[in-house]
């Protein structure tokens, strides 16, 4: 008896608490529209609910998807997919300091990821410190992933495999901006830990950066105690373009162990260059990121294993209706393309002196339908083509994806 | 309203058509034998994912020496391989077995992890490259009956063909099951995998191709290639046998344009040139426990045999119970799709010396000297229209 009064009274003084949310209390953080946003800012310039002036503030966005695709006449069939489902919190502890944190999880639950954690400090606009778990600021892509700001459903190759986005590691640094009239101009500079021997010992049969990631001991400790260095600057025109440089370096490699000398110390170092802009007249914009990988590789490896590697990608997303759809006055309908390629192994077989294959190319278009900003629903027809490590004909990959993505 | 739904139907109609489609089973080598039961097609698939995606890592056992880091990278869509793939033997050079055993023989594992130092071939061993084959087929060949290899056999010459195909005589692996009437002779056993015949069967070529070209030691052949010493198995006997049962099950390739003009005119060549006397267009199985393998007529052109090739292709090594000169007579099957395995070109002969298949026709010697000149006496059209049959194949 006295359980049963127990739990009608827990569900009575749940139902009353619930009833007191006043959800006017919920607001939308205001987002920058100033124009002088960078890619450096996407972390923070995501749309973000506060409770009244409550100090911490919540958001996330989440993906799923259909897709039917097959490669050289055999296809897995209809497929649901629930890619990922995205936390955010932001504090603001001080008026100076703020801490921002994004769970990820994917596939379903499949992976858990904490791909960023980091708590900032601003000493001056000029000179801010963050420190946590921080997305390594090569190219644009990882700074910039989040699904809704995208019109394709699949992430592009030469950011997620060759780079690879998303990638965070432990770390410290400093960032910083200044402006002069319609130009702001930005740097950023962290050490964190680093790759390790995965990205040559792996699954995948290449040199994988992304392989990199499945250590699972990489936010406890560095592999090798060898910092990796990450380094952008990128300059922005109002209303124009952006252009950014990134640097990412450092040993990857088990070089000794218990202060015993195992291998020399081998170095990866990668270079990318980002750019996004929009046409003034016809509103189209085009973003784009290309990058460079090195390897040092030992030359008695095989040579499966690419010393460099070269790809990126060219989005263009063109508007071609905005109003009234579907009874949602703010819609816009786009055509998009995307392009991509990656080279993975870039070299010569020391047998033949012929070229080595192992490359990938995609094209998909799309039709995107954004019925606010902070939603899309999108229709792509991916075609890809994949020649393998001997130059052998490329295996065909071809279908639909069609699926949405939405801040929430 | 009608509308609305007919879209998103329309669209799903059209997953498919829109697809690319597969290349037609003529123009690939990979895929199963029809006929096989659904346990069967179970078994090729764990035995194909083993193959063809299971690359070795350090943590799963790769190395430290070694030659590739799969299985499938050496036999790119089940066909022949690259000289980027290309295997080095060394160290015999008789039947009396190979000197250099405790110097890393038979096989150079010419690369190694990082930290670690591959072997080189040891001053004053001969050596000799050999370039991955096609797979295949192999279940076809491993079940023709070892009394029908004996019968093609005619190592004195009693024929005065000119040919003396001869038979391998091989020790057999402890693990290796005799096939169903299976001969042997002296505690040997007729070999018939590899270039040298040196191989019993498809367990036996899995087993070592495991250990010697990727690193990995089984319950098969358990002794590291690295020290010497014996090791726990780095992979599971299932997998080796689900591997095994895969290679036996892969089809035999299918002939391209049978019935053209110059396909047909260039068999004919090819039989009158007597380059089927080794080549043997027809085998037959005898039994065997899978039933779409069990008495069934194919078209391999190979006997089986091992032959004497001349001076030029003597490389000066041997294996098993074959002289240096001696090579077992290659299916030819397959060879027309070689280039989309090969990345582009051809690399063809044992080491892939032959850059096409006129060359390597011109590079026969030994018993075969006879056969090349027939070949060389013909005229350019009917060279043309034997490259043409050959390339169909």
């Amino acid at each position: 008896m006295k359980k049963i009064f127990i739990v009608i009274a827990s569900c009575l003084f749940v139902k009353t608490a619930v009833a007191q949310i006043d959800s006017s209390l919920l607001r939308r953080s205001a987002i920058d529209t100033s124009g002088l946003k960078l890619n450096m800012d996407a972390a923070y310039s995501r749309p973000f609910l506060s409770i009244g002036k409550f100090p911490v503030s919540f958001g996330g966005y989440a993906e799923a998807n259909y897709q039917h695709l097959g490669t050289n006449g055999v296809t897995e069939g209809h497929q649901f997919q629930m890619r990922r489902f995205t936390l955010f919190v932001a504090s603001t502890v001080s008026e100076r300091i703020k801490f921002l944190s994004e769970v990820e999880f994917e596939d379903g639950a499949k992976e858990i990821n904490v791909e960023f954690a980091a708590l900032d400090v601003e000493l001056n606009p000029l000179l801010n410190l963050r420190g946590g778990i921080i997305l390594n600021p090569i190219g644009a892509f990882n700074q910039n992933h989040d699904g809704p700001k995208w019109e394709f459903v699949d992430r592009p190759m030469s950011a997620t495999e060759m780079l690879p986005a998303t990638w965070s590691n432990v770390g410290f640094g400093i960032y910083g901006k200044t402006f002069k009239g319609d130009w702001a101009l930005a740097y950023e500079a962290y050490l964190t830990n680093g790759f390790n021997d995965r990205i040559i010992d792996n699954g995948v049969g290449r040199t994988s950066l992304a392989a990199a990631k499945l250590d699972p001991t990489r936010f406890e400790e560095s592999y090798n105690g060898i910092p990796l260095i990450t380094l952008k600057t990128a300059i922005k025109k109002r209303n124009f373009a952006e252009l950014g440089l990134s640097y990412m370096g450092g040993i990857y490699n088990k070089f000794q162990d218990d202060g015993l000398q195992l291998d020399k110390k081998r170095r990866v170092d990668t270079y990318a260059l980002d750019m996004n802009f929009t046409l003034s007249n016809w509103r189209t914009a085009v973003n784009a990121e290309w990058a460079w990988v090195f390897v040092d590789i030992a030359p008695t490896y095989t040579q499966q294993y690419g010393r460099r590697q070269q790809g990126g990608f060219v989005d263009i997303v063109q508007p071609i209706y905005r109003g009234n759809f579907a009874g949602l006055p703010n819609s816009v309908i786009n055509l998009a393309l995307r392009a991509e390629y990656v080279d993975w192994n870039i070299g010569r077989f020391n047998e033949t002196k012929g070229n080595i294959g192992d490359n990938f190319w995609g094209l998909t278009p799309a039709i995107s339908w954004r019925p606010g900003a902070q939603t899309v629903v999108r229709v792509n027809y991916k075609i890809v083509r994949q020649t393998d490590l001997l130059g052998n004909p490329p295996a065909k990959t071809g279908g639909w994806q069609i699926g949405f993505s939405s801040y929430f | 309203m009608k509308l609305r739904l007919i879209f998103p139907l329309l669209l799903l109609s059209a997953c498919t058509k829109l697809q690319p489609a597969g290349p037609k089973a003529d123009q690939v080598l990979d895929g199963p034998l029809e006929n096989l039961t659904p346990e069967q097609r179970l078994q090729f698939l764990r035995g194909d994912i083993a193959f063809n995606d299971e690359v070795f890592t350090r943590e799963t056992g790769l190395g430290p020496l070694f030659v590739s880091t799969s299985c499938g990278s050496c036999h790119a869509g089940d066909g022949k391989g690259h000289p980027f793939t290309t295997l080095t033997r060394f160290g015999q050079t008789d039947v009396g077995g190979n000197q250099y055993l405790q110097s890393g023989g038979p096989q150079l594992q010419h690369r190694a992890l990082q930290g670690f130092e591959p072997e080189q071939i040891p001053a004053g061993a001969t050596f000799s490259r050999f370039m991955p084959p096609a797979n295949t087929g192999l279940g076809l060949l491993d079940a023709v009956a070892d009394s029908s290899i004996l019968a093609m056999a005619d190592p004195m010459d009693r024929d005065s063909d000119g040919i003396s195909g001869e038979v391998s005589w091989i020790s057999p692996k402890k693990y290796s099951q005799q096939r169903p009437g299976g001969i042997s002779q002296n505690g040997k056993v007729i070999g018939r995998f590899g270039k040298k015949a040196a191989a019993y069967d498809l367990l036996h070529q899995t087993a070592v191709a495991y250990n010697e070209d990727i690193g990995i030691t089984s319950v098969f052949e358990p002794i590291s290639t690295y020290n010497g010493e014996e090791g726990d198995p780095e992979i599971a006997s299932q997998t080796v046998l689900d591997v095994v049962f895969y290679l036996k099950t892969l089809k035999a390739p299918i002939q391209r344009n049978a019935s053209t003009k110059d396909v047909v005119d260039g068999r004919a060549l090819f039989i009158s040139a007597k380059c089927g006397t080794c080549h043997r267009p027809e085998l037959k199985t005898g039994y065997s426990p899978i039933n779409a393998l069990s008495q069934i007529s194919f078209y391999p052109y190979t006997d089986l045999l091992l032959h004497d090739m001349g001076s030029t292709l003597n490389d000066g090594y041997t294996e098993g119970g074959a002289k240096t000169f001696e090579w077992r007579t290659p299916p030819l099957w397959g060879l027309g799709l070689s280039k989309n395995s090969q990345g582009g070109g051809y690399f063809l002969l044992h080491d892939g010396r032959a850059k096409s298949i006129n060359e390597a026709i011109l590079l026969h010697g030994g018993e075969a000297t006879r056969s090349r000149n027939n070949y060389q006496a013909l005229s350019e059209a009917e060279r043309k229209k034997v490259l043409i049959f050959l390339e169909s194949l």
